[in-house]
């Protein structure tokens, strides 16, 4: 594996986009010719050798590609965008985008990530070990495609309307989670082991949600399907028992399943009539 | 005294355009048929102040200057930023539009309107779903049920209803009594006074009670006797309602797009009036606030292909509201230069938006004295639209109309302010290349 270090010089008010910072762009050059990869300040094309100090091992083939961004780059949007093979790891906070369009390979942030990351995400695994912001794993606006495969896990909070329109793939949020996750969800796998303020699975039409901690306040618009114990969640057994509702019936021909933890959940569990 | 006829009021997104002026020395001393809020538009009532010259600050004081001179220094300020912004237009003609489009283009700029902070989740939400929209004409002959859904009309649009719920039409010639009016509103309003069904719902809760709607016209019970404080027996007759409808129609406002959930609100209320055509005719249209909120949104949209926050810096048009939007931009302090146009942000975003107002370097085409124009380096001010110079604007729900020019005045216009802007950036970048 060649390593390829980013060291960033400070970073700047109006953000970068450095959707070249990818092991695909970086395969086949020369340590200056990473150096002088365009990447966007503002309206202005620039180089990376402007915002940072680049050293390591080049190799031709981006699956033996490891490009390490040692220090925070809380200014720098699309770090590796539509990347197919090979790793990233930030060692501090990123901004928005990072992962979006992902075909393969593995990005860690060991910091925060800014909104939309994994966008559209195709493949590969992504993982942040602090908070994340809002449309985590969600469509490109205006589109009802979002996520379709790969993996993506947050070790922290995270905001609103995560996996909007979700097809495929696995999304693991091991914090707390703002309102409407799973929002219009048409497939696809996801997990929240913290709480949920509300809306979870807002028009959803297939795929499947997992929540373990408590949620405020749920739709009104779901079917009770009464508890169910150790649930398989295509092919992960979950211990304990968890309510089992399908919805959300305001859309037609919807079949989605929302399992909830039945500890401090009772409250959402149906009135009788 | 001279009566101007058919001036079109270049106040709220009614546009109403039935009004008849009273000029006196090319001043409008009075005016018949509009609101109160029209009416002071038009005659400039007491404490509007107007700007006759432009301006430039220098040190604490802002200075007089020629037309020239404060547009070469706009020009200067644009082509330097890295991220400018250009923010407004929803209160200027669609051809000034149009070159706005084409500057912000020029400089690499993101373009943004008021829909960013008002119905910008209802664009959003269309995008997403859909826009099953009318013209008010069939709403005045045919709608047998309004719904009013977060909106006051009676005092933000005060001629929206008299002009389509009370008013007579061809199939409900007896006007008010031959419809149905729902207000969804969590205060009492003097709209919701006038309603025949008041859903006093708990604020931030539209989602649910919308949830709850769709749930029962789809044939499926609820989980809960009550929703947004709303009892199941209510929500169960408001549907039956909506289904008997012959032609249904729902007007919403920023008691829906600004309240939790924002644009899904809205996709939501998007879906519940395409589910309601399979029992009746339904349709809804958003209540715009600024006159031609809704002609930017369209000229934007035929020029660049998106309909506001588009960001221009790297040549193409792209679009992402909340990345791309004014108050993105400014909280996260990415905008490094702003000009605004045709609007008031300094009055109506928050206060961290305004601090990054303050670093950085505003220009404001702005025809009166506004909190905007307090924190702007250069004032240019042009004639107003509708009043001393004609243009088109846009009714709320997409209908063109040309808006009349009822007195003169020596201020350049809008269009030629930035048509002059525009040649002076071209200038500046071919020197420089």
């Amino acid at each position: 594996m060649s390593e390829i270090t980013l060291t960033p010089k400070e970073q700047p008010q109006v953000p970068l986009e450095a959707q070249n910072i990818t092991p695909d762009s970086f395969a086949g050059k020369s340590i200056d010719e990473i150096k002088a990869t365009e990447i966007w300040h503002g309206n202005i094309k620039t180089k990376i050798e402007e915002f940072f100090e680049v050293a390591g091992e080049p190799s031709e083939n981006p699956s033996e590609i490891k490009i390490i961004i040692d220090g925070d780059v809380n200014k720098t949007k699309r770090i590796g965008q539509s990347m197919t093979a090979g790793e990233i790891v930030v060692k501090g906070n990123t901004n928005k985008y990072v992962g979006a369009e992902m075909i393969g390979g593995k990005i860690t942030v060991e910091g925060d990530a800014g909104s939309w990351a994994g966008q559209d995400m195709k493949g590969g695994e992504l993982t942040i070990l602090g908070n994340a912001g809002d449309y985590i794993g969600s469509a490109y606006r205006g589109d009802w495609r979002g996520m379709s495969g790969g993996l993506i896990t947050v070790h922290g909070n995270v905001g609103n309307e995560i996996a909007e329109y979700m097809l495929g793939g696995k999304m693991v949020i091991k914090g707390n989670v703002a309102i409407m996750p799973g929002i219009h969800m048409n497939g696809g796998v996801l997990i929240i082991e913290g709480n949920v303020v509300a809306r979870t699975g807002g028009e959803m039409k297939g795929g499947i949600i997992v929540v373990k901690g408590v949620i405020n306040e749920f739709l009104p618009g779901f079917e009770y399907l009464g508890i169910e114990k150790d649930i398989d969640v295509e092919g992960e057994i979950f211990k304990g028992a968890f309510h089992k509702f399908k919805g959300d019936l305001a859309t037609k021909g919807s079949n989605g399943l929302v399992y909830v933890g039945v500890a401090g959940n009772n409250h959402i569990v149906p009135d009788k009539r | 005294m001279e009566l101007v006829k058919n001036v079109v009021c270049p106040f709220c997104g009614t546009l109403c355009d039935d009004i008849i002026c009273k000029v006196e020395d090319d001043e409008i001393v009075g005016t018949i048929n509009a609101c109160r809020i029209g009416h002071s538009k038009f005659v400039h009532a007491e404490g509007a102040e107007r700007w006759k010259k432009p301006l430039i600050r220098k040190g604490d004081e802002m200075v007089e200057v020629s037309y020239d001179e404060a547009i070469e220094q706009t020009a200067q300020i644009l082509v330097k930023s890295k991220r400018p912004l250009m923010y407004g237009w929803s209160c200027t003609d669609c051809s000034a539009q149009a070159v706005g489009v084409e500057l912000a283009e020029e400089v690499g700029s993101v373009i943004d309107n008021t829909a960013s902070v008002c119905h910008g989740p209802s664009v959003l939400a269309l995008q997403d779903v859909g826009y099953p929209i009318c013209t008010f004409g069939e709403v005045k002959n045919r709608a047998d049920v309004v719904i009013y859904w977060g909106c006051n009309p009676f005092h933000a649009h005060p001629r929206h209803m008299s002009r389509n719920v009370f008013a007579r039409g061809f199939f409900r010639d007896r006007g008010r009594p031959d419809r149905t009016m729902i207000v969804v509103d969590p205060r009492e309003s003097d709209t919701s006074k006038l309603a025949d069904i008041h859903l006093q719902l708990d604020f931030d809760k539209d989602y649910e009670l919308l949830d709850a709607i769709r749930t029962v016209f789809n044939g499926h019970d609820i989980l809960y006797n009550e929703v947004a404080g709303i009892p199941r027996e209510l929500i169960y007759k408001t549907v039956d309602v909506l289904k008997k409808a012959q032609f249904g129609i729902l007007f919403f406002g920023m008691g829906i797009t600004h309240t939790r959930g924002k644009h899904r609100n809205i996709d939501t209320a998007i879906m519940l009036t395409e589910d309601l055509n399979a029992a009746s005719k339904f349709t809804l249209i958003p209540m715009r606030g600024h006159y031609n909120v809704t002609g930017f949104n369209q000229v934007c949209t035929w020029e660049s292909g998106y309909p506001y926050c588009v960001d221009f810096s790297l040549g193409f048009p792209r679009y992402n509201p909340g990345e791309t939007g004014s108050n993105d931009l400014l909280q996260n302090k990415e905008t490094d230069g702003m000009m605004v146009i045709a609007s008031d942000p300094g009055a109506h975003f928050p206060q961290k938006a305004l601090e990054r107002m303050v670093e950085i370097p505003v220009i404001a085409i702005e025809p009166h004295r506004t909190p905007t124009t307090e924190l702007a380096d250069i004032i240019i001010p042009p004639a107003i639209v509708g009043i001393e110079t004609e243009g088109t604007a846009y009714r709320m729900e997409g209908v063109p109309i040309r808006m009349r020019k009822v007195v003169d005045s020596d201020l350049l216009s809008d269009k030629e302010i930035l048509q002059r802007i525009l040649a002076r950036v071209k200038e500046i970048k071919t020197a420089s290349k």
